[in-house]
Formats: structure tokens, sequence, C-alpha cells
């Protein structure tokens, strides 16, 4: 007997397998979804690893919120990354995320020094990405790559409000500058400046500062000296901490106002009585007063998770929604899912509307104001500081 | 140029700073002196010292104890026994096996072994991702000195940083633990027929040295009200090079050395324009010139090799 060589090309075999799986996939228990895998990527160890674990938390609850839902066609799976807030680790991250078809999106990085060092990463790979907490503005609009899309708000807006308040509100007119050297520091030294001189401030002195650095003896000595009426900070939460218990040591009288990288409950815990009545910046509104907050914070709570969800963990939870949205759309289709996420027009979510522009920033940009009260951030218009019962730290110094 | 109060009120700040690397450059340079060896995990257990502070700190506040004038003997002694211990154990795993192996051998092992109790104080420690607030034990408070302020605070940690100086000077110089020490770095073998037990040496030498990384660990906290798990990354690195300025296996050198690195440090940020950004690469810069001008560091004694 002769055998004969049947020829099967590569693809053939393909369909002739998925047709196959697809016949057989019934008898598997109709019930059995099919698996769609997505990456969740954050700082989950290093300074600012309470942010990271929130949002991871937040994430991981949107999943299992779907996963129960019996209306959702697909059964989502995650692959949790660490990018230790550094550069390098996130593009490995990035890569290992990217390089695996199965993983069909991303809910991608908290610092913005890697969020702006992974883009290309994404767009190269044609993974959707979208960001759920770095804040520098180049992100996503430094090119026109369909992969990058932002639930949060960039830190224009931030600093836009931050100096306004700061100058026309309060009425401080002379501000001393500390940042930290990263894109995040930098940027928004840069565009808190240029606030600060529109409503009519000053700036007497900026200085950048190594990312975690332990003594800002010199850095503060110097700016006392011009008499300052607000020390400001761009950087994150152990830096924040730094400076503002040095201030207090050193007897530097000014009023100290951060970014929101140092609003985390981390920050009044570690400072102690020193985080009194400083000011920070946050996009977005408390998730308390989020449409959806209480709803969220009650479920989050109910999640059992060991860490708080801290002031980006809503931002995660909704774009882990808007992406799986997208896929129950579109199907697991990494190109589809790109485009449908940049489309995003009006979607209702716990942050408020959501609405992209070409560049797939979140155009809704609602910031608030918040100050510590007690070991607290409270909202600036619910503090006893707005109501007048206590006075800021930085007003008392001026009437002295 | 600022005006001289500005000055001095910088260089207090650099003083401040340089106590703080000198104790850890003592470490540093003595076991190099007795061993040969670079501990490169020297700045992990400075850490580790810290959080051991902190740590009996709190369990005294919790059992009542919060007087700053009997907790914090009490947490210098508890501390420097603990880290002095896991410094006699490090040098065990991780300096005593490789004795005869290449010394980049040693270098590999203790670098791990800094990574390893790094990691273990992140995973094991509560929360031990985010700094932790150290609790404020010192007289709070400042008088002014021709418009420079002193704070006490400042003063008790000069004071204890000489304190701990002072008592390794005489441990080196006055007791027969010492007398070892000194002859074990000259002459291990002469030493050994001398009747100097050489393991036991080793071991004095890894416990003080780590002690007194204890004690800059615990001074740091109070100066900072702060410590965090990545303090021992750079001050390793800074006690390393500061003892290496100094003159690898001088104390004396490298007390001088880290006292140099924290006012060239300070004195970058507050001269130079946008010093601030670069006070590291200045400092560092310092240590490199040292290098090429006197390799042997300032107090460092010539090594000839005879062929």
């Amino acid at each position: 007997m002769k055998a004969t060589r049947v020829h099967v090309s590569r693809r053939q075999l393909l369909a002739g397998g998925a047709t196959l799986a697809l016949g057989l996939h019934p008898l598997r228990g109709w019930a059995q979804k099919p698996t769609v895998k997505l990456a969740f990527i954050g700082p989950l160890t290093g300074g600012t690893a309470s942010n990271g674990l929130g949002g991871r938390n937040s994430f991981q609850l949107a999943l299992r919120e779907r996963n129960a839902d019996p209306k959702a066609k697909y059964r989502y799976e995650a692959e949790i990354l660490d990018d230790e807030c550094k550069p390098t680790v996130a593009v490995q991250a990035a890569l290992k995320a990217s390089s695996d078809p199965a993983i069909i999106a991303g809910v991608t990085h908290y610092c913005s020094v890697t969020a702006i060092a992974t883009v290309d990463t994404y767009h190269k790979a044609g993974m959707p990405a979208m960001v759920w907490g770095a804040v520098l503005p180049e992100i996503t609009y430094s090119h026109q790559h369909v992969e990058i899309t932002r639930v949060n708000g960039t830190m224009i807006n931030q600093n836009n409000v931050a100096a306004d308040f700061a100058v026309k509100t309060l009425g401080f007119k002379t501000f001393a500058l500390i940042h930290d050297t990263t894109d995040y520091g930098r940027a928004h030294a840069k565009w808190f400046s240029e606030f600060v001189e529109k409503a009519g401030g000053k700036i007497l002195s900026t200085q950048g500062t190594a990312k975690d650095q332990k003594d800002y003896a010199a850095e503060l000595t110097r700016a006392k000296a011009d008499k300052p009426e607000v020390l400001w900070y761009g950087g994150l939460t152990p830096d924040g901490v730094r400076v503002r218990v040095q201030m207090e040591k050193l007897g530097v009288r000014a009023q100290f106002q951060g970014t929101s990288g140092i609003k985390s409950d981390t920050f009044n815990e570690t400072a102690g009585p020193s985080a009194e009545g400083t000011l920070a910046f946050v996009e977005g509104a408390p998730t308390e007063k989020l449409p959806g907050g209480k709803q969220f914070l009650a479920a989050y709570a109910k999640a059992g998770f060991q860490e708080p969800s801290e002031a980006y963990g809503p931002f995660a939870y909704v774009a882990a929604n808007l992406v799986m949205d997208a896929i129950e759309a579109v199907g697991p289709d990494r190109a589809k899912v790109a485009a449908r996420l940049k489309r995003t027009k009006q979607q209702d979510t716990i942050i408020g509307p959501v609405e992209f522009d070409e560049h797939g920033q979140n155009t809704v940009p609602l910031i608030s104001k918040y100050v510590s009260q007690d070991g607290k951030w409270v909202l600036w218009e619910d503090s006893e500081y707005a109501s007048g019962k206590r006075t800021l730290p930085g007003l008392k110094y001026k009437k002295m | 140029m600022p005006p001289l109060e500005l000055l001095l009120q910088q260089a207090l700040n650099g003083l401040m700073l340089g106590v703080m690397y000198a104790l850890i450059a003592v470490g540093f340079t003595l076991f190099f002196g007795v061993l040969d060896v670079i501990h490169f995990s020297h700045g992990d257990i400075y850490m580790l010292g810290a959080f051991a502070g902190l740590s009996v700190l709190a369990g005294l506040a919790a059992a009542g104890v919060g007087t700053p004038v009997l907790a914090l003997p009490l947490a210098f002694a508890a501390s420097i026994v603990i880290t002095g211990l896991i410094g006699v154990a490090a040098e065990r795993v991780c300096v005593k096996p490789l004795a005869r192996s290449s010394p980049l051998m040693t270098l590999l092992a203790t670098l791990s072994l800094g990574l390893v109790i790094r990691e273990a104080v992140l995973i094991f420690y509560p929360r031990g991702a985010d700094p932790k607030p150290f609790p404020w034990l010192l007289p709070q408070g400042d008088f002014d000195v021709g418009g420079v302020v002193v704070r006490y605070e400042n003063l008790a940690i000069l004071a204890i940083g000489l304190a701990a100086m002072i008592a390794v000077d005489r441990i080196i110089n006055r007791t027969r633990m010492g007398a070892a020490i000194r002859a074990v770095a000259q002459d291990p073998e002469a030493a050994q027929m001398m009747g100097v037990n050489l393991d036991r040496t080793v071991d004095a030498t890894f416990f003080l040295g780590s002690g007194l990384a204890a004690v800059a660990g615990i001074l740091s906290g109070l100066y900072y009200s702060e410590i965090h798990f990545i303090m021992g990354i750079t001050g390793g690195v800074i006690g390393f090079s500061a003892a290496a300025i100094g003159g690898l296996g001088n104390v004396y050198g490298a007390i001088l050395g880290g006292l140099l690195f924290g006012l060239v440090q300070t004195m970058a940020a507050a001269l130079i324009p946008r010093g601030s950004e670069f006070r590291d690469v200045v400092a560092f810069a310092v240590v490199l010139l040292f290098l090429v001008v006197r390799p042997s560091g300032i107090l460092g004694a010539k090594s000839v090799e005879r062929v």
C-alpha cells in the first residue's frame, strides 16, 4: 500500500484546529466563557508601592465584579506586573505583557517616568494601554499612537488650579520651589511656575533634588534665606514627607504645598503632626464624592483587601472597566479594542463622564483641592480651614 | 556669595550629615583593615540598625517606657547588640567561607546579602515599603548664635556621635581586644603566633563595626524623624567612599572622610547655582579626584607590594 502524503499548510491546520476547538467547545460545558487576559502594571514595591497596591486591588476588584456578571461574554484573568517606579523595570514589564498574545490590553503605570518610558513599547506591540495614574502631559501629547489612552487628568490642569488657588484665593505672593529631578518633578515645576507668574505671584527660587534624597537641609536653608510665603514641593510621598518634616525642624516658616504625588495616607502617617495644614491637588474628586464612589468604596471594603485604595485606585478601576467594555463590544482583538477605546465619548463611570480627545486624553479635568487636617486629607471645601475655624500655617506666618 | 551666617548654617548642616557618614565609614575601614574585605552589605546593616532601634522603641512604648531618658539608651544598647550580632553572622556566612577565594567572590556575596536584608525588611516589616515615622525623642527647640540657628537636637546628635567615636578609639587603643584587632590588621600570621585568637578578633571587629552602623541608623532616624528601607543603598555607597577618601584601614581617616563628604555635598547644594541637582555629582567627583591624587586616601598608609 502506497502512502499518500497529504500536504497541509499551516493556515489550513490552524483553521482546522480552530474549527475543531469551536466544535468541541460546547462539549466542555457550555457555561465556560473564553478567557481574556489583562495586564496591570504599577509600582508594587519601593517608595510609591502604597499607591501601586491600591491601584492593583482596584483593578482586581473590577475584574472580579465582571467575572461575577452573567452577562459578560468573557472570563477575565489578571497578569499583575511590578514596574518599581523605575523606567528600565517598566519597559521589561511592558515587553513581557505585550509579547504575550493572550494579553489583550493593559491598565498601566502610576509613575510618570515609567509611563513615558513604555509608550513606544505598547505602540510597537499594538497593545492598548490605558494609563491610570501618571500625570505627565507628554504621555498622551507627544505622539499619535492609537494604543495609548489615559483616564486621569494631566498636571497641566492640576497646576493651573493649584497656582490660581494659592495666589488668587489664598493671597500668597512669593514661592520657593523644590522638585525631584525626574520628568514628573521637573514638568510640575515648569507648569506651576508658569501659572504662578500668570496669576501674579513670584518664584523666588527653584531647586531640583534627586528622587529619594534623604537630606534637604542645604536646599531648605537656601530657600529659607529668601523668606518665601510658600514652600512648594513637586515630587512623591517619601520625599514630600522629608521636605515637610525637615522644614519644621529647620524652622522654615512658610506654607507647605505639594503636588498630587504627596496626597497619600502614607504622607499623613509618616509626617505625623507636621502634616497639618499641607495643601495638595489631585485630578478627579475624592473617591466618596465621585458619582459612583460610595459604591466603589463599599465594594472595595467588602473585598477585604489589605491596603487602602489610595487616591488613584478609582482610576485603575475605571480603566479596567473601560477596557473590558471595549472587549465586550468588539471582541478580544488588540487593534479593534485600541480603536474603540480611543473613540470613548461621554462614557459614564464612577469618576464621572470620560471623554478622550484625539490624543486619548480624558478631557473632563476634575481637580480637587485638599488640605491635611488631623492626619487626614480633607477636601478644601469641607475643611475647617475653608470655614475659617482654623488658619493655614502659611497665613499665620504672613500675619506675624 | 551668601552672607557668613548662611555659610555657617550650611556648614552645620554638612557637619550633621558628616557625623552619620563617618560612623558608617568607620565600619568599612575596620573590616578592610582587619580582613582586607569590602563588606558591601554594611549599608543595609546600617538600615537594619535603624529598624531595630525603631522596633525596640515601639516595644518600649507599648510596655509604657516612653521617656526618652530611659528609652533612648535602651534602644541604642539593644540595637547595637542585635545589629552587631547580625554583622558577626554576616561575616561568618559571606566572608569567612570565602577567605581562600578571590576578593571578587566576597564582594559578590556581601552585595547579595545586602539585597537579601533590604528585601527582607521590605517584605517582613509591617508595611515595609513605606517610609516609617521615627519618634521625636530629642529635645526640640533652638537658640541663635550670631544669626546661626543651632537646634538642641543637633547638639544631642553630635554628642552621641562623638561619644561613639571616642568609644571606638578607646576600644581600639586601650583594650586587649583592641590590641588584638590592631595586631591582626598589621600581620595576621604574626598575631596568631603571639597567641591572638583570629576568629574571636574578627568577630569582635564585625560586632564593633556593625554596632556603630546601628548608632548611625538610630541617629539618622532621630535627625530626619523618618527611616526607609532603601536608606542603606546611598548610606553604604557614601560610607564606603568616605572610608576610601580617608584611607581604607585608618579609623581617623574614615571619620575625616565622612565629615568631608557631608560638607562637600551640602556646600555644593548651597553655593553652586542649581547645585542641588548635582550635589552627588560634585561629591563623587571629589572622591574621584582624591583617588587620582592620593590613591591611598588622606591618612592611608602607602601600600608597597613586594614582589
